[in-house]
């Protein structure tokens, strides 16, 4: 195993992670950049620098450039064996961090909740589908129906619109009236009032529709047919993909990892963004989701801190005040829907690793109940997926985290064990 | 992807050679070759991709005979040897 180490390592690649690096490197920090995925640009601009969809993106992209910054892709950390120390799964192999400072840029992910027939090939997440469109994933010609909430249904719909796929519906879940007045509110965010209006523009034509939700999929083998509830009628429609997820959840598994306290499902940060942790930081969604905006202002208050400019980072506090209103706006206005939480049957599958159905876990008590007499959670993805399901349907206590944080391989394990590690 | 010329590399899918456009994700690569399902879940239901950024890893595929790894957060390349259905 290889060993490294850096004054500054920023673990994500998105925005706030670019914006981190930069702001430190800046001031003078040699800083490593971690990241989870093939290409650098989180999720909002998977695809890397050759698919920047504005300036803005190719000028955070141009971090990358800077003579103090590394950058490694395709990065898994694992484990985090004692203070300052990463262990760290690299294409080419395992390899032991160090480092004096971190800043967790780890993102989001989206919310699921369990409908019948929702594990179907052909059912995707709906930024999900969006990320994998973005990859390559054939779209062109396709009859998607898109269903979950929030302005990125609008922003997917664009994606996928502009790859040829045939878009049939948004299903938006809130009520029209919250959505009319978030509308109304963004005249206090004009750039964003801006956006939405190109963006409705160009999908003209595309039915939108409130109150809406799946109710169920069916197909043999794959989806081919919804049948959906929208504004109190049902009915069905023939389709190729449903793009499905209802918002977006911090990634705190890392920040749980190395002991960061969290609050409201988030890492908790204090003014500059420094974690529970003394010289861990955080950034962007994983502390709070909130969107562009305040994950690249974040970055750079984190970026900032740590690299001991805080008279710098204070200036930007009411840039990212404005920008967690947004924030705060986007959350009252497309919270769920009740009706949501019970569309999934007692067969219905919660963990999709194991497959679980919920009524396994209707008779457990606990998160580790369930975990035990189950094996939900026990799977490939740890319970990323139906933890937060299982959370939000059961009432089961949230989960922790625990080393290896992602699946390794035995090889790259092996090497990384040193006597010095507390076991 | 830019519309102009792609570029196309092979790779060998299930023992079979197929061309696909360079710097699409091996997720990508597989639905082209008419592949959606990429495994069976342990009751057997086949399953495809889902979150389409690494969380999930309901993609998961064999590359390179390393087991696991996740087709949605993997480029294919030159020669690279997938295996569905692990």
């Amino acid at each position: 195993m290889t060993e490294a180490r850096f004054e500054l390592i920023v673990l994500g690649a998105g925005p706030a992670g670019l914006a981190a690096a930069k702001a430190a490197a800046d001031s003078g920090r040699e800083v490593l950049v971690l990241d989870d995925n093939p290409l650098p640009g989180g999720q909002i601009w998977r695809g890397g620098p050759d698919q920047a969809p504005n300036a803005r993106a190719r000028a955070a992209f141009s971090a990358l450039q800077h003579p103090r910054i590394a950058y490694r892709p395709g990065a898994r950390l694992f484990a985090a064996p004692g203070p300052g120390t990463l262990l760290v799964e690299l294409p080419e192999g395992g390899c032991r961090l160090g480092y004096g400072q971190l800043i967790l840029a780890t993102g989001a992910r989206e919310r699921f909740l369990p409908f019948p027939g929702w594990t179907l090939p052909g059912v995707f997440g709906l930024g999900g589908l969006q990320a994998l469109a973005k990859g390559g994933y054939p779209v062109a010609g396709k009859r998607i129906v898109l269903a979950g909430t929030g302005p990125l249904l609008l922003a997917v719909a664009d994606t996928l619109k502009a790859r040829g796929a045939r878009v049939l519906l948004l299903a938006e879940q809130a009520p029209l009236g919250r959505v009319a007045r978030f509308a109304a509110g963004l005249v206090r965010h004009p750039a964003k009032l801006a956006q939405a209006v190109a963006l409705k523009s160009r999908l003209l034509g595309i039915p939108y529709r409130c109150s809406s939700h799946v109710l169920e999929a069916s197909g043999r083998e794959r989806l081919e047919r919804l049948r959906l509830s929208w504004g109190g009628e049902e009915g069905f429609i023939d389709c190729d993909y449903l793009g499905c997820a209802f918002g977006l959840l911090p990634n705190t598994e890392t920040g749980q990892l190395l002991g960061c306290t969290l609050a409201a499902g988030a890492v908790a940060v204090d003014d500059y963004q420094q974690t529970s942790r003394p010289g861990v930081y955080a950034a962007g969604e994983a502390c709070g989701i909130g969107g562009v905006d305040k994950a690249q202002i974040e970055g750079r208050i984190a970026g900032l801190a740590a690299a001991g400019r805080p008279e710098e980072a204070r200036r930007l506090f009411p840039a990212r005040a404005h920008a967690r209103d947004f924030a705060d706006r986007l959350a009252e206005a497309f919270r769920l829907e009740p009706a949501l939480l019970r569309l999934a049957r007692p067969d219905t599958l919660i963990c999709r690793c194991e497959d679980v159905p919920l009524q396994a876990l209707q008779s457990c008590s606990s998160w580790r109940e369930a975990k035990l007499l189950t094996r939900c959670g026990m799977g490939a993805c740890q319970g990323r997926t139906c933890g937060p399901m299982a959370e939000t349907l059961l009432g089961f206590e949230p989960r922790g985290s625990r080393p290896p944080l992602q699946p390794v391989s035995l090889e790259t394990l092996v090497s990384a064990l040193s006597p010095t590690d507390p076991r | 992807m830019p519309e102009a010329v792609i570029a196309e590399l092979p790779i060998r899918l299930n023992g079979e050679t197929v061309r696909v456009p360079a710097g699409i994700t091996v997720a990508a690569a597989l639905a082209l070759a008419g592949q959606q399902a990429l495994r069976l879940s342990v009751k057997g239901a086949p399953r495809g991709p889902l979150c389409g950024m690494g969380v999930c890893f309901e993609c998961r595929v064999t590359i390179d005979g390393r087991r696991h790894e996740r087709a949605c957060q993997r480029l294919v390349a030159d020669q690279m040897e997938i295996l569905t259905h692990d």
